[in-house]
């Protein structure tokens, strides 16, 4: 008898260990997170593979570039890209993703190859802010304005404001972000001559000296209303639509009948029981949209010449500047990544339903 | 219309029979209306019109930049070729790559939805946590790179790899149709029939679902022409003839945007692909008009 209980309870306890380790996958939480590392994970072999390991990558042109007149040798040239990318070229591929690996999670994004003093993260870090902030404004402008319009069109289900706010939200939705922009330049812009189109570009004017001052903001928003506005507008009736969709969904739902019947005040009711259960699907779409604008800014930032990443990837594209391409293309998607982890956060503080591991 | 909204059992009618059917029903609403006639006229244009009108594509100093006359119906460039003519002949690649990208998209959707949903466990794990890791990548700023580093060259690689970046938003709603359909007796049944995991897929499940494929396949050309026209704007397809988005490129690079002339000649190819986004969107929206009646306004 003295022999197995220890046993069983050596049994018991692996059991539980499994049981454990189990809910703390199950744990919405801390799923996100290991989600978020995976995705960063992915995203930094893909470039890997993308600049490394395909044929005609950009390592060996450079390198093969190098070497053609016959001045310097094949040695030397991939000393001198070694110097640029954060990666060992001496040692056996799997090594060379581990260095770059290593690198990367360390901010080592490597040089700019037009200067190879210039840091890539430096060259990012100069122009994400810009981006996030007209991506960011627009799109939680669009989203609040959108809830709002939603809810509304489709507690008047079948009036005129629903059909009107329905239909204008799905035609607008529909055309992509950049021709709204080319539209905007071309009619308010070119032809009615309103919006002084080229003393808007950049984010923000020549003169002015950054600070924490009005005269700096105004001048910041001042070049970000147009991006802002493009945002805005292509997104808005995504909003409305699925909002509407949602509350109607959530108007059939017995707890609103319940609530009904109850004697609530409709005021209540609107906004604790439908609004809010009906809005909270949302935020998860919120952030899924934030990864599609932060792509879709490159050619909004490219028609208003806005400084934000989207411009500066044209001009590494442009450039050839891989190294800068590769760098833009992580720093978004790992942006974008914790911009999803927030609003997985966000959602199960919303929902007390979720965060709870049961 | 109304039993199909009960959730009715479907016997599968002839192909033809089915697709002319569903025309008609889809035909009954104005969105679902406009939505044909937008997407019919818009293939008849790209695809039909070049039959019809032969092409204009010399180049005209002493007409540049006109505006529309009898001539020319919406101006000229700044070559001075017709805006029109690149109009009729400037679709036909964004059709076509556009389809092709949706077709590929919604195979693999389909394929691996629909197999990880019915087999569950790792083969479930892995393909969602890959579908949720191409869900996170910002699309379009890969595809720039990936355009600038290989050039891709052809309409079939441009559509493949505009789907390789399309299919996981589709997969999970796919899987996640599969694996309520999964509960329904008729499936059960058909399992205990031992009927095999091919029959049960593509007898049972996928004909239940045709509706809700045919509307996300829609989404996914509306995606593929966003994303392949804004390659295209950029400059980083190597394209050559008529397309509406090299016009737009063209406008671009050449400074005509700034140009008060070039007003009908930038704005024709934006009103034809808006018009074209706006007609698939209507389209799709009739089929769920049809199939989701819940979300239809006032009734």
């Amino acid at each position: 008898m003295a022999t197995v209980i220890p046993a069983e309870e050596a049994l018991t306890t692996r059991i539980m260990a499994r049981e454990r380790l189990g809910s703390l996958w199950r744990h919405p939480i801390l799923r996100a997170v290991l989600k978020a590392a995976l995705t960063i994970l992915a995203a930094t072999t893909i470039t890997f593979v993308l600049i490394r390991l395909l044929p005609g990558n950009p390592i060996d042109l450079r390198i093969e570039e190098l070497t053609r007149n016959g001045s310097i040798t094949y040695e030397e040239a991939r000393e001198q890209v070694a110097t640029i990318y954060p990666i060992d070229l001496d040692k056996p591929i799997p090594e060379q993703y581990l260095t770059y690996l290593a690198n990367v999670m360390r901010g080592d994004l490597g040089k700019s190859f037009l200067s190879s003093s210039v840091s890539v993260t430096s060259i990012i870090l100069a122009v994400l802010p810009w981006t996030l902030f007209a991506v960011g404004t627009g799109l939680l402008l669009s989203f609040a304005v959108g809830i709002g319009l939603g809810l509304l069109a489709a507690y008047w289900r079948g009036s005129f404001f629903d059909q009107a706010v329905s239909t204008l939200g799905s035609i607008i939705s529909s055309v992509p972000n950049y021709l709204v922009a080319i539209l905007i330049v071309l009619i308010f812009g070119v032809q009615l001559q309103i919006i002084p189109i080229t003393e808007m570009r950049g984010a923000y004017s020549a003169g002015i000296q950054p600070g924490f001052n009005l005269d700096f903001i105004g001048d910041v928003l001042f070049h970000a209303s147009l991006p802002i506005t493009v945002f805005f507008l292509t997104h808005i009736g995504h909003w409305i639509l699925s909002m509407r969709n949602a509350t109607l969904a959530t108007l059939e739902e017995d707890y609103v009948v319940a609530a009904r019947a109850r004697g609530l005040r409709d005021s209540r009711i609107t906004t604790a029981y439908v609004g809010r259960n009906a809005a909270l699907p949302l935020v998860t779409q919120l952030a899924i949209s934030i990864g599609f604008v932060v792509g879709g800014a490159v050619l909004v930032e490219q028609i208003f010449l806005y400084q934000g990443v989207g411009l500066r990837l044209l001009r590494a594209v442009a450039q050839r500047d891989y190294p800068v391409m590769q760098g833009i293309l992580l720093l978004v998607t790992v942006s974008v990544v914790v911009a999803n982890l927030a609003a997985d956060l966000i959602y199960s503080k919303l929902d007390p339903r979720i965060g709870h591991a049961s | 219309m109304s039993a199909l909204a009960r959730g009715r059992r479907w016997v599968i009618p002839a192909p033809l029979a089915s697709v002319a059917g569903l025309i008609g029903v889809i035909a009954r609403r104005p969105v679902g209306l406009l939505g044909l006639i937008g997407v019919g006229s818009f293939v008849g244009l790209a695809f039909i019109g070049p039959l019809f009108v032969p092409l204009h594509n010399t180049v005209d100093i002493a007409n540049v930049y006109r505006t529309p006359s009898f001539a020319n119906p919406l101006g000229t460039d700044f070559q001075g070729r017709d805006v029109l003519n690149q109009i009729v002949y400037g679709g036909r690649d964004i059709l076509s790559v556009a389809f092709l990208a949706a077709f590929f998209s919604t195979a693999v959707a389909v394929t691996f939805g629909s197999l990880a949903a019915t087999v569950g466990g790792k083969v479930d794990t892995i393909v969602l946590a890959v579908a949720d890791i191409v869900l996170t990548v910002p699309q379009l700023v890969v595809l720039i790179v990936v355009a600038a580093i290989f050039r891709p060259e052809g309409f079939f690689i441009l559509a493949l790899l505009l789907a390789s970046l399309q299919w996981a938003g589709l997969l999970r709603q796919i899987r996640a149709q599969i694996l309520s359909l999964k509960e329904r007796e008729y499936i059960e049944a058909a399992r205990s029939l031992d009927l095999g995991l091919f029959h049960i897929i593509f007898r049972e499940m996928l004909p239940n679902m045709a509706s809700y494929v045919a509307i996300h396949f829609i989404f996914a050309m509306t995606g593929a022409v966003y994303a392949q026209v804004g390659l295209i704007v950029l400059g980083l397809v190597p394209l050559s003839g008529a397309n509406w988005g090299v016009m737009l490129y063209l406008a671009q690079s050449q400074g005509a945007l700034y140009f008060s002339d070039s007003f009908w000649y930038i704005l024709s190819p934006i009103l034809a692909i808006s018009l074209f986004q706006l007609s698939l969107v209507a389209l799709a929206t009739g089929l769920e008009d049809v199939f989701n009646p819940r979300l239809r306004a006032g009734s």
